[in-house]
This record gives C-alpha cells, structure tokens and sequence, in this order.
C-alpha cells in the first residue's frame, strides 16, 4: 500500500509540476537566430597596419567594440565572442534594418593619425600612422565651434605625452586625420599641443560634424574586420522553422508515445511518463544554464526522444525475454534492469564519443546540436533508465503490476522451465 | 511478432555482403563520376532563402539578379511559396541590400535567410568535417576495443562506415546539396549505428560467456541467438528515431530538410548494418582466429 502511494504522490506531484511549469519555461527558452530572426557574422581581425600582428588584447578590445556599439545601435542581446586567435563572431537578433546595423558595425572610426615621411599633401602621401585608433579616447569627440562659429570636431587622446611627443616631432608638418581611409583634414601642426585634444577642422554643416562625432565615438575599432562566414534569416521565417519544427516535433513524440504503450502496455505508460519528465528536464536544463536553442537543437531533441526511447526499448525486451524463460514477473525485472544496464551505457557512451567530437569540431549550429545530444544522453540515463527502473519495480513490489500480460508477454510464450 | 524459430541470419548474410559490396561500388563510381553537389558551406559563395507570400518564377528573379551584377554561375530554385538563390560569389552587402530591396518590391511580405560563406573559411570548414568524421572513428575504435575487443572494433567501424559512406552515395546519385549540417547527419548515424551495432555485440559477449565453443558452427549458433534476442528491440528502436527523422523531414524547417533526409537514410542503412554486416563480419573475423589456433594446435 505503501509503494502504491508513493507511487502515485511520485506521479501526480511530477505531473503538476511540468503541467504548472512548462508554459513559463518554454518562454523562457533562448531561441537561436535562425528561429527568431537576426544576424551572425564571423568576422577575421587584421591588424589596421601591415606587418603589426593580432595580439589577445587587441582581438578582445575589438570584441568589446563591436559590442558596445551594437548597444548603442539599440539591437537586442548582442553576443559578440571571440575565437581563435584571430576571430570574432556576432550574433544580433531582431534587427529591422540589417544592412545599416552591418555597415555601422564594421566600418566606422579606424581613426589613424598620419604623417607624411616624404613630405606633401596628398592623401597618398601619408604613409607613417602615428595614432591609431586605440589611442583616442572612448566618447572623447565633441562638436564645438570656432571662432567663426563654424562646427569642428574635437577629439582626445588617451596619452597626452605620447600626443605631445608625436606633435612636437612634427612640428611644422601636416598631420593628417584619417577616418579609414579617408582624410579628414591635414592641419599643420604648429605647437607642441600638452592638452591631448585635437581638432578636425573642414567645412562641415552642423549635422555633417554630429554625424562624424557619433561615428568616432562608437568606439575605434583596434583591428580591421573582414566577414568570413554571414547567416541572417529574416524573423518571419525564422518564426516559421520554429513552429514547423515544433509540429513535427510533436506529431513524432505522440506517435512514438502511442507504440510505446501499444507494444509495452503498463510499462510503456511508465516509459512515455519518464520520456516526458526527460524532455521537460532538458528545457529546465537549458533554461537553467542559458543555452541558446537553435534549430538543429530542436532536431537533435526530437531525434533524441526517437534515441532515449530506446533505453527503454531494451529493458523492456529483456524484461519479457526473462519472463519468456519462465522467470516469475519480480525476477524477470530485477534481472531485465540489471542485465539492460550495462548495454544501454556501451551504446550510450560510444553516442556521447561521436558527439563530443561533433562539439569539438563543430562550430555555431553544430556545436549546439552536439550539446543538445550529449545532454540528452545524460539525462535519458537518470529518466529512462534510473527513473524508470525505479516506476516499475515500485509497481512490480507493490502487486499492481504482476501478470506477463500486463507485460505484453502471452501466457502461451512462456516456455515451462 | 515473436519468432519461434531462430533466424539464420549468419546464413543470409553472405547475400546481403554482395548488396552492400555492389552499393558500395556504386557509390565509387557515382561519386567520381558526379560528385557531391556542395552548397556555400564547402564551396564558398552566398545562399539566399527566400519565404514569399506567392511564388515566382526563375524569370521574376532574373531580372534582379542580371541588374545587381551578379548573375554569372547562379542558380535559381523556385519552389512553392519559396525560392532559393544560390550564388558562387560571395555576396557583398550592398548586392544584398539590393537584392533584398528587389524582391521585397514583388512581395512585400518576403522573409530572407542569407548564408554567406568565404572561401578560406568554406576549405577550413571542409577540413574540420573530415577530421570531426575520422577523430570519432578512432574515439570509437578505442572505446569498444577497451570494452570489447578489437575484432568487434573492427567491425563496427566497417558497419559504420559503410552506413555512412552510403548516405553520402545517396546524396551524390540525386545530387542533394551538401551543406555543413549533412556532416552533423553522418555524425549523428555514426552515432546511432554504433549505438545499434553495440547492442548486438553485448548480446554476443553475454551469450559467449556461457557458450561452450568447439567449432565454428558453435559460433554461428551465439551470433543467431544473439541477433534473435535483439532483433525486436533492433527494429523498435529503428522505427522510433525512424518517426522522429521522418516527422522533421516532412514537417520540419527547411534548413534542416536535407539534414532530416540525411538521417533517415543513414538509420535505415543503420539498422540494416548492424543486424546482416555487423555481426556476421565479426564471426568471420572470430572465425579465422580460431582456424589459425586450431591449426597450431595440430
């Protein structure tokens, strides 16, 4: 009576904790780009002059960059990584007008300082960077107005010794102001300037000079940016995929429930109960630890309940292997348990060697359809295995379940010992 | 369904070797002769999806594309509600800003997905497949020569490959887009046929335990009864990842069609392998060892 209890208290409490939880997990469930719309660009970091090579900092400085402008843009969840030596991938979401967030993001504010060696004045002739763009100070730009009352943007730089030095050098010569690789203006330098600030002076309209001080303060970039690999989907697809997917995710998890219980009878009903707790785990785990779901991850979940299925497939098969050998109902589980084990962790282990390596090599969308795998390997153990093991010998000690037939074995398949 | 009587199939094995050795040398000759089709993720290249409200033609698009200039090698699959565009340059931003600006003025509801791939990237991604591929047969390898020996080993490896390098035939006879994700299928069967091959092989070590082997028929007779004892569980579980593979192939996205596709194959091809390759090719390796003992022994 006990077990009877304990039985049903352990069944109705799950159930109303998934029935109660789910809704609000599932909201919060991290889509991936490819279901809710949105861009990601693996972007290859050159060092802004030739010859110079790409440090950790400067790759990491670059990093912080693109993300705080994609802040400032107003786009939602920037995720900007590095990887590798020499690689920054970004990942933006929901963003309406794609191409403009693309060219803010890589091209502005390589702000260089430039002298001319051989002397002249024209943009080519400006060959020796003196400041890069790392040496201006962050949201340092302003627009002021001279003594004519004409705009001009006033910029700062970060090392005011280092400025005095490069001005008092040059003396007497252009220094030129390059936004890329464009010239802003070429002054002549003509004092030593101790303040750290500079001004670029142009005839510029009032909002030709905001515009060129947004674009400098979003931050220089430390290196220069080539996109290597791009992804955008456009939200309404994505939206699309993801409730397709969620469809046939569906479709295929009641059909595989329903051959469940039509072949395993009592003990497929506790099988399709520990595949439930098990898929509503994986979204606990995922919420949990914040992992971004993308469409392969939905595929490796719903092939994955085609796989988890399968632990108790084989404890099933044995279980009714032994009473076919005339074992009485509790032997029968007490070794179909323990002899299915051992297989399903052999069988398991060499799935978890595949998709670790998948994780390794994988990257982006591979790498979280290897995740979602390797989860759901773990955590098929616990459910399919330990958890279901324990339902049924609850049920089996408890009186409940004790004829073959409850097993789907006919009294006819038993052999006489 | 309960067999009463044990199946031979260590007997018919030899036929289905002669179906799988001839699929195989069809798979040689499809794959030098066409190849695979490669999409942007291995060729470089941009992949345009497009979702519409209606569906154009190959001439709506032509137009666009010939105006922006990037017309040479493109492809253009129209399909229902859908197109897909798929380039053999890399797309800049402003031919996609064009692009997207073009198609939006013949539906203004379309919905993109761009995927634009450089081509060192799309050679390093190719190399990554390949060590990914060869790195968890090896995983494998010592995995099941540590748990098992190394004849089961072997001819897991042999099952799985072959499972594998058939899906890739498939793929090369229809000429279906090979795309980073297909890699993720073929780990994803190797993973599953291993999985449904080590079954078996623990059946066959159990039963070895209590077998006692004086000849080679001894042998035959534990491969049967072990491939009798799983063969339910064997198709059980093919048929529930087969709903799950085949419910995301009818249903799913359509980025992950040929994925799902790629995987309902390589499970049919998994299921066949690890019940009429697998086994039977361990007890010829099995059998061979012990010919070589016998013949010392005399």
């Amino acid at each position: 009576m006990k077990r009877i209890i304990s039985f049903f208290v352990t069944v109705i409490v799950l159930s109303g904790v998934m029935l109660v939880s789910t809704p609000g997990l599932l909201d919060k469930v991290r889509l991936g780009l490819d279901l809710k719309g949105g861009f990601e660009i693996l972007y290859e970091a050159t060092p802004l002059v030739e010859g110079q090579a790409v440090t950790q900092e400067s790759l990491n400085s670059t990093a912080q960059s693109l993300e705080k402008r994609a802040n400032v843009l107003g786009t939602s969840e920037p995720e900007v990584t590095t990887e590798g030596s020499n690689r920054i991938r970004l990942k933006i979401a929901g963003v309406t007008d794609e191409a403009e967030v693309r060219k803010k993001m890589k091209e502005p504010a390589n702000l260089t300082f430039r002298s001319a060696p051989n002397g002249g004045i024209e943009q080519t002739d400006f060959t020796q960077v003196e400041l890069l763009g790392s040496d201006f100070k962050e949201n340092g730009a302003e627009v002021v107005y001279n003594t004519l009352n004409k705009p001009e943007i006033s910029i700062q730089v970060n090392d005011k010794n280092k400025f005095a030095e490069v001005t008092k050098r040059l003396i007497g010569k252009e220094l030129a102001i390059f936004l890329d690789e464009t010239m802003l203006s070429a002054p002549t330098v003509q004092a030593e300037l101790t303040d750290g600030k500079a001004q670029i002076t142009g005839s510029y309209s009032i909002d030709e000079a905001n515009n060129l001080r947004d674009t400098i303060n979003l931050g220089a970039l430390p290196l220069s940016l080539t996109e290597k690999y791009s992804q955008s989907v456009g939200a309404t697809l994505g939206k699309q995929s993801l409730d397709k997917t969620i469809i046939a995710g569906l479709t295929a998890s009641v059909l595989i429930l329903i051959f469940m219980i039509g072949i395993y009878r009592l003990p497929g009903l506790l099988a399709s109960f520990a595949l439930i707790l098990h898929t509503w785990l994986l979204i606990l785990v995922f919420v949990l630890a914040d992992f971004t779901l993308t469409l392969p991850g939905i595929a490796a979940f719903i092939l994955g309940i085609g796989m988890a299925v399968d632990a108790n497939i084989i404890t099933n098969e044995r279980i009714r292997e032994e009473m076919r050998n005339g074992r009485s109902v509790m032997s029968s589980v007490k070794a179909g348990n323990k002899n299915s084990f051992r297989t399903i962790l052999d069988s398991n282990i060499t799935t978890i060697i595949v998709a670790g390596v998948m994780y390794a090599y994988g990257s982006g969308a591979v790498k979280g359809f290897a995740l979602v795998l390797i989860i759901e390997i773990v955590l098929s153990i616990a459910t399919n295995v330990y958890f279901s093991h324990w339902l049924i010998t609850l049920l089996v000690k408890s009186g409940l379940l004790k004829k073959p037939k409850q097993f789907g074995v006919k009294e006819s398949e038993i052999r006489a010992l | 369904m309960h067999f009463k009587k044990d199946f031979d199939f260590v007997h018919v094995s030899k036929y289905f070797y002669m179906i799988s050795i001839v699929l195989t040398i069809v798979g040689v000759i499809c794959l030098s002769v066409f190849g695979l089709n490669f999409g942007v993720d291995f060729k470089a290249g941009s992949n345009v999806d497009v979702s519409l409200s209606k569906s154009l033609t190959i001439s709506d698009i032509n137009p666009i594309i010939e105006e922006i200039g990037v017309a040479e090698g493109t492809s253009i699959t129209p399909g229902e509600n859908r197109v897909n565009i798929r380039f053999n340059e890399v797309l800049t931003e402003d031919h996609d800003k064009q692009l997207k600006e073009a198609i939006l003025k013949l539906d203004s509801t379309a919905s993109f997905e761009v995927n634009t791939v450089d081509t060192q990237m799309a050679k390093e991604l190719a190399r990554n497949a390949i060590y990914a591929v060869l790195l968890s047969c090896i995983g494998i390898i010592i995995y099941v020569s540590i748990r098992f020996e190394w004849r089961f080993a072997l001819a897991a490896i042999l099952a799985l490959v072959h499972d594998a390098f058939l899906v890739i035939t498939v793929f090369s006879i229809f000429q279906l887009e090979v795309e980073l994700i297909f890699i993720t299928a073929v780990l994803t069967i190797i993973g599953y046929s291993i999985n449904d091959t080590i079954v078996i092989f623990d059946r066959i070590r159990e039963n070895l335990r209590f077998a006692k082997l004086k000849t080679d028929e001894d042998l035959v007779v534990v491969v049967n009864k072990s491939v009798n004892q799983t063969i339910k569980r064997s198709l059980y579980t093919a048929l529930t990842v087969f709903i799950a593979a085949f419910f995301l192939f009818m249903f799913g996205g359509e980025s992950i069609k040929m994925f799902s596709l790629a995987m309902v194959i390589g499970l049919l091809f998994g299921a066949y392998s690890s019940i009429f390759i697998a086994s039977p090719f361990w007890l010829l390796l099995k059998g061979k060892q012990k010919n070589t003992k016998v013949g010392k022994a005399s």
